[in-house]
């Protein structure tokens, strides 16, 4: 073995690489159960028919998504095609507008704007936005506010109007909602319990 | 490296252009830096008519696109030297640059006129998809596909042509099958947002992370060779180290993105074990500088160079290694992800890693073309200096405003919305928005000194004896 020759490394590299990419392959497989729409920690799209709550396990140490009784989401129960194609919708609206080059999604995107991951059950809907635009639910507050953002600023740096109809906005609540149903192994930890 | 006495190579004017581009591609990634950095001063500026989210588009795909360009025009450069003999295809070469440059006037006028689309596939063929670092529409992701495999044809044929193989050519034609494979991902929009990232950050960490790093292993070995003289033998020895690190670390390092997109929970440990490792090739890196930069008691026939590959070393090793490996275990990245923590992290990784390295080539182009047997002066100096001032000062500044993020609205605040705001009203985040901003103004200064630098006509100056002699 002479570590001064380069074929000694050369076959490191190849064997490192390689053995790293099959395990990669087999984690990947195995990571599909869990993220598939209706998988083990994704939960599938008719979510949005039920209430959703995020609260702290003390098994896992970690705040954990839960799932409650019927919710329906604009007060109509969602078949699971129908609610597919909301989600369709609403993913669209986050990539055509460029959301994630703002916000953040699981902590991914931009950092301008609050993390979405768990938008839907920001107090601050309830408290700030259903006042401001008058509506009677959560989710008519939402629709309002982005479809006029700029009309219900809460701070100097306000979302600006990027012209989303009404159907984009009712299917970027939905996707919003069912967003905060799945379990992102803490993440964010301490949701809407400030320490202050 | 020889002087002008031989002609270029058509290969290398290829690479000059590529090298103008990417130039002047980087002048226009810091001019958005700088607005994007504003928007944090003055949220007002610009509102409804040009928003932070373009600005920031622009900032970051530029990014990528010089970069690419760099390499592109790294490799045109070194392969006739490499393999001795004219790039096969070349022609092929010259027409895909000119295609390159028309496609980037298109996308960046799209950005800049029409920025976004209605939730439908015409949006994400035509105008934005909206996934970071790859919101450039389809059609233009097809004509990166078009470019990297006319790239790969060039590198493969002259290999073939050449009968020729090297240790860094073989290592530079197997990295190939990653950088156009992996970056095929960059089409997909999974309505699943969990498995839209899962794959995603397969492009960005294995595409500009894993890929890049082995195909910039490659560039510098080159660059040693030429510009110290370095041993073909020990060059490919380090190499082939730095890729059985990069990759035997990197590829499950991947996992320190798997944390909270709704994967399993063995990612946590996964991710956190073998990104820790990351920094490890990193330093080798740094190792190998310091020993080559020893053996030669810093004497080098290309001043600049030489500079900006050991500033590759070192901020390679710190943007990516230190600064990666601060925030990268579960327990503080569950508060330090999503934050300004995380631009410092990207910004130092993304200088230390490729900018440092594609200056260091351009200086090696410079002294080809003007062949002077000796590049030194002190006018580099200015570009340097200021350069690396300016990224450590914004590096330093977004981390003060990312742990004030992390701390006040994640770990206190709870990472609501009135959260988000609170933190970014603190005194210490919003002093890290106006420190970042003095420093992105220097940087731009390094920038102007660097191109003035680079396009003003050497002094002559003769090679002392102790010098290495050019190749």
């Amino acid at each position: 073995m002479d570590i001064q020759d380069p074929s000694f490394w050369r076959a490191g590299a190849v064997s490192t690489t390689l053995v790293m990419l099959v395990v990669l392959a087999f984690l990947s497989v195995d990571s599909m159960r869990y993220i598939t729409a209706g998988g083990i920690n994704v939960p599938g799209y008719e979510v949005i028919n039920q209430h959703i709550g995020y609260e702290y396990d003390w098994n896992r140490r970690a705040d954990v998504p839960v799932i409650g009784g019927p919710e329906p989401l604009f007060g109509k129960v969602v078949a699971p095609a129908e609610a597919a194609a909301l989600m369709r919708t609403g993913k669209l609206v986050i990539q055509g507008r460029a959301c994630m080059d703002c916000h953040t999604i699981f902590g991914n995107g931009a950092y301008y704007a609050p993390d979405l991951t768990k938008a839907w059950l920001d107090p601050a809907w309830s408290q700030i936005w259903m006042p401001m635009t008058g509506k009677a639910t959560r989710e008519e507050a939402m629709v309002e506010f982005l479809m006029h953002p700029d009309k219900y600023p809460t701070w100097t740096r306000a979302m600006p109007n990027l012209g989303i109809t009404e159907a984009e906005a009712r299917a970027t609540v939905a996707y919003l909602k069912w967003l905060s149903a799945i379990d992102t192994n803490g993440f964010p930890a301490n949701f809407g319990r400030s320490m202050q | 490296m020889s002087t002008a006495a031989q002609p270029l190579y058509r290969s290398q004017r290829l690479a000059l252009r590529y090298f103008t581009a990417a130039i002047a591609l980087f002048g226009v990634m810091i001019a958005f830096g700088l607005l994007s950095a504003a928007y944090y001063l003055f949220p007002s500026m610009l509102f409804n008519v040009f928003n932070f989210n373009t600005s920031k588009i622009m900032h970051i795909d530029i990014l990528v696109i010089w970069l690419l360009m760099g390499f592109l025009g790294a490799v045109y450069w070194y392969l006739p030297k490499e393999l001795g003999r004219e790039v096969a295809g070349i022609r092929a070469a010259e027409i895909t640059f000119w295609v390159f440059c028309l496609a980037i006037a298109l996308v960046a006028a799209t950005f800049l006129f029409v920025q976004y689309g209605s939730a439908n596939e015409f949006t994400l063929w035509f105008i934005n998809q909206g996934r970071k670092y790859v919101e450039a529409p389809r059609w233009a992701a097809i004509g990166i596909v078009a470019i990297l495999l006319v790239f790969s044809w060039n590198v493969v044929g002259t290999c073939v042509k050449a009968h020729k193989m090297t240790g860094i050519m073989w290592v530079m034609v197997l990295d190939l099958i990653p950088l156009v494979v992996v970056y095929l991902d960059a089409f997909p929009a999974d309505t699943n947002m969990s498995t839209d990232l899962y794959w995603w950050w397969w492009l960005v960490h294995m595409w500009v992370e894993s890929t890049w790093e082995v195909l910039i292993g490659c560039i510098m070995a080159l660059v040693l060779m030429d510009v110290m003289g370095t041993s073909r033998r020990i060059v490919e020895a380090w190499l082939y180290i730095e890729v059985m690190l990069v990759l035997g670390a990197g590829i499950l390092g991947l996992g320190h993105h798997y944390f909270w997109i709704g994967t399993p929970q063995y990612w946590l440990a996964i991710g956190g074990f073998f990104s820790a490792l990351e920094p490890l090739p990193l330093l080798g890196m740094v190792v190998h500088a310091v020993y080559d930069a020893g053996m030669h008691r810093l004497r080098t026939s290309n001043q600049p160079a030489f500079y900006w590959i050991t500033a590759e070393a070192f901020g390679n090793f710190i943007g990516a290694g230190i600064w990666g490996f601060m925030m990268t275990l579960p327990q503080i990245n569950l508060f330090s992800h999503g934050t300004q923590w995380t631009v410092s992290h990207g910004h130092f990784a993304f200088y230390g890693a490729y900018v440092c390295g594609v200056i260091a080539v351009l200086y090696v182009a410079k002294q080809r073309v003007t062949g002077v047997p000796l590049l030194a002066g002190h006018t580099w100096r200015w570009g340097f200096g200021l350069l690396n001032l300016g990224m450590v000062g914004m590096v330093m500044a977004l981390l003060l405003a990312g742990m004030a993020q992390a701390f006040y609205g994640r770990a206190i605040g709870g990472s609501t919305l009135m959260a988000f705001t609170t933190a970014s009203e603190n005194l210490w985040f919003k002093s890290g928005m106006y420190a970042r901003m003095l420093f992105g103004v220097i940087f731009a200064a390094g920038y102007v000194a660097l191109v003035y630098d680079l396009l003003r006509a050497p002094r002559s100056a003769a090679l002392p004896a102790a010098q290495p002699q050019p190749a």
